[in-house]
């Protein structure tokens, strides 16, 4: 765990030293928020069914895990031990009313297809997480860095998932966008009203609608939490 | 200070501070905001068009939609429940979910008409409920004011993969086109059945898993077609477009 810096080594911190690379790729392997964690899977459940949205999603919890471990690391001083889960959570609410706010102005259909998902970032338990076990007690540029690690770890699992889970469910990717492609889609003429691009040949398959449910994305990151520990040795429970 | 005026102090300014931002950023994109919502409700009509709008509405800007409104919607009013058109309300602004609240009698209903260079189709609105939550959709007639051009689908929250295909899953939605709401000389909708549509041109498929949704679809197409028919059937009898 990165959590323990040692404070006296700050005076001369290098800007990408060791340990600051490993606050980025910690999280994408070692200490996965969501397959090692196991923190934020509501969300990773219920986003996945489409590639793009899941994209967003991600982007979006990487802004406000990476600005809210910011501005909480520049106040941890400063902010009232009695109060602090709620100045946390007004300034992770503020990023996300920002996010909303953004989304709604400039990419107004994937602001109607998020809706609620957007707003449940709130209650994300990675974003809070972090802000509790890091930022308060780390300077801002690596709790930045933290903030970005955590976002793409968490990201990187969700869009993994939701690539299975549109390709297994509707036989597309990026449905919904101008590069919208069937890739084994069942009938050209069912999804072609979304696609530019459509690999005819490749139709075969008949969708599964398994896929496209929440419970899909359980099987699909028990697949990869499995996988994981198997190459991981050092992350297998032995007790 | 004492520790607890501390713990005042900065939990007051901290709220300000986001107050006032958050205000002045929703106040810096309210405009847009709207523009794309407007925009977005505009494709939702255009949709239900079916294969009689080419391009389709997928292949066409914001601004493209917006002109079509601007230039082959210019017959589009709004209507109330006993077919008389009602003068000084902008047909776009009327949200079916809204005029629900109202009165019987102060409820109306938007009547949209597509001008396709001379070739006329009548689009009506409808709303009801799914499983879940609210469904609602447009559906366009042809120029005989019987028969289904397109239709299309939309709701707030029913599931992916079973309920939500009324909106996702186009070969279904595609049965409409060619379907008649009129029937034994009455509007009287169109069957969504469970099983199979025995007669397609009164009936279309229902989906599987999805029965509570599609009676939904069914019950909303039967009681918004009743809804317009005062006016159709004013159409239908000579009248044309009575008043512009």
């Amino acid at each position: 765990m990165a959590e323990t810096l040692d404070k006296k080594a700050a005076a001369a911190e290098p800007l990408f030293g060791k340990k600051e690379r490993k606050l980025i790729t910690d999280p994408l392997n070692d200490n996965n928020p969501i397959t090692v964690q196991v923190l934020g899977i509501c969300s990773a459940l219920a986003v996945t069914s489409l590639l793009y949205p899941s994209i967003v999603i991600s982007i979006a919890v990487v802004f406000v895990c990476a600005f809210a471990n910011l501005i909480t690391s520049f106040l941890r001083n400063s902010i009232p031990k009695s109060v602090r889960m709620i100045v946390q959570l007004v300034i992770i609410a503020t990023l996300v009313t920002v996010v909303e706010l953004a989304l709604k102005a400039f990419s107004y259909p994937v602001y109607k297809n998020l809706s609620v998902y957007i707003g449940l970032i709130i209650t994300n338990c990675i974003v809070m997480g972090r802000l509790e076990a890091f930022a308060m007690a780390n300077k801002p540029w690596r709790s930045f860095l933290d903030g970005i690690g955590n976002g793409l770890g968490y990201g990187a699992i969700l869009i993994i998932v939701a690539f299975f889970r549109e390709l297994l469910g509707k036989g597309t990717l990026f449905a919904g966008t101008p590069i919208a492609m069937n890739i084994i889609g069942p009938s050209s003429e069912e999804v072609s009203y979304l696609l530019n691009t459509n690999l005819e040949w490749l139709s075969w398959y008949s969708n599964n609608n398994i896929a496209v449910l929440p419970a899909a994305a359980m099987f699909i990151i028990g697949i990869l939490i499995w996988i994981q520990r198997s190459y991981n040795t050092k992350l297998v429970d032995v007790s | 200070m004492s520790e607890n005026s501390k713990v005042l102090a900065f939990v007051l300014g901290m709220c300000i501070i986001v107050a006032v931002l958050l205000a002045g950023l929703r106040g810096a994109t309210l405009e847009m905001a709207q523009a794309n919502e407007a925009v977005f409700n505009q494709r939702a009509i255009l949709k239900a068009l079916g294969k009689s709008l080419q391009p389709a509405e997928s292949e066409m800007s914001d601004a493209q939609v917006q002109e079509l409104f601007a230039t082959k919607m210019t017959e589009s009013k709004v209507i109330d429940y006993a077919g008389n058109v009602v003068e000084g309300r902008d047909v776009l602004k009327v949200k079916l979910e809204e005029e629900k609240k109202k009165p019987e009698d102060e409820r109306v209903l938007p009547f949209f008409v597509f001008d396709n260079d001379g070739k006329k189709y009548y689009i009506i609105s409808m709303y009801g409920n799914g499983l879940w939550d609210a469904i609602w959709g447009n559906m366009s007639l042809e120029g005989d004011l019987v028969t289904v051009a397109g239709a299309s689908f939309d709701h707030k929250g029913e599931t992916p993969g079973l309920g939500a295909e009324i909106k996702d899953n186009q070969v279904w939605v595609n049965q409409f086109i060619g379907t008649s709401v009129y029937k034994d000389n009455m509007y009287e909708g169109i069957t969504v059945r469970k099983g199979g549509a025995k007669d397609k041109k009164y009936e279309v498929d229902g989906l599987s898993g999805a029965t509570v949704t599609a009676d939904g679809v069914d019950k909303m197409i039967e009681d918004y077609v009743g809804k317009y028919e005062p006016f159709l059937n004013k159409m239908k009898s000579g009248g044309k477009m009575g008043m512009k």
